[in-house]
């Protein structure tokens, strides 16, 4: 089974995000996660490309792993300007 | 993706599907869950491990996230027109 924990770590060690977050969102049995992240690594690439690294990140844990929903693959610049929004959108 | 266009077997399949039927675009499906070797070889051709996967005209687009996103920014939109005028 995989963790949220393994997730992470891979994650964190192969793209070192700014912001990671990940949600096991399986209900406890480990085989679906939703991700979150930002990392310098992902400027100047396409969406695609993005989705790649983090699938090329989890390549151990994908066996394993039922579904993957990448919510987020930003850049520290795009990721401050839409967390404003998010607040906004909140107290609006 | 899994299932058919009527019967998606799965929510991200499903969102794909009602994409596309929103946009209004001809498409074809390819249900993997009948034939486990497409099902291997396309996660390898396509270099990408989870379905749904989305071609248009004839490449990769991305899966049930990347199609999501492009279709509210409105570049999914673009993409299908121009290979739909090719």
């Amino acid at each position: 089974m995989v963790t949220k924990e393994q997730v992470e770590a891979s994650l964190t060690s192969k793209l070192k995000p700014i912001h990671l977050e990940v949600n096991d969102i399986s209900g406890g049995c480990g085989s679906s996660f939703e991700v979150e992240v930002v990392s310098e690594q992902f400027e100047g690439k396409r969406l695609l490309e993005r989705h790649r690294m983090v699938n090329a990140a989890l390549e151990e844990e994908m066996k394993e792993i039922h579904a993957l929903s990448i919510k987020k693959a930003q850049t520290p610049q795009q990721w401050k300007p839409s967390q404003d929004s998010a607040t906004q959108a909140k107290d609006a | 993706m899994k299932g058919t266009r009527d019967f998606p077997m799965c929510g991200f399949s499903n969102t794909v599907v009602q994409i596309l039927k929103n946009l209004n675009v001809p498409f074809e499906v390819v249900n993997i869950l009948e034939n486990e070797m497409v099902r291997q070889g396309l996660k390898e051709f396509s270099s990408w491990p989870t379905f749904p996967q989305l071609y248009i005209g004839g490449e990769f687009f991305g899966g049930c996230d990347i199609t999501l996103e492009a279709f509210q920014s409105g570049e999914l939109q673009e993409v299908v027109e121009r290979a739909m005028c090719s």
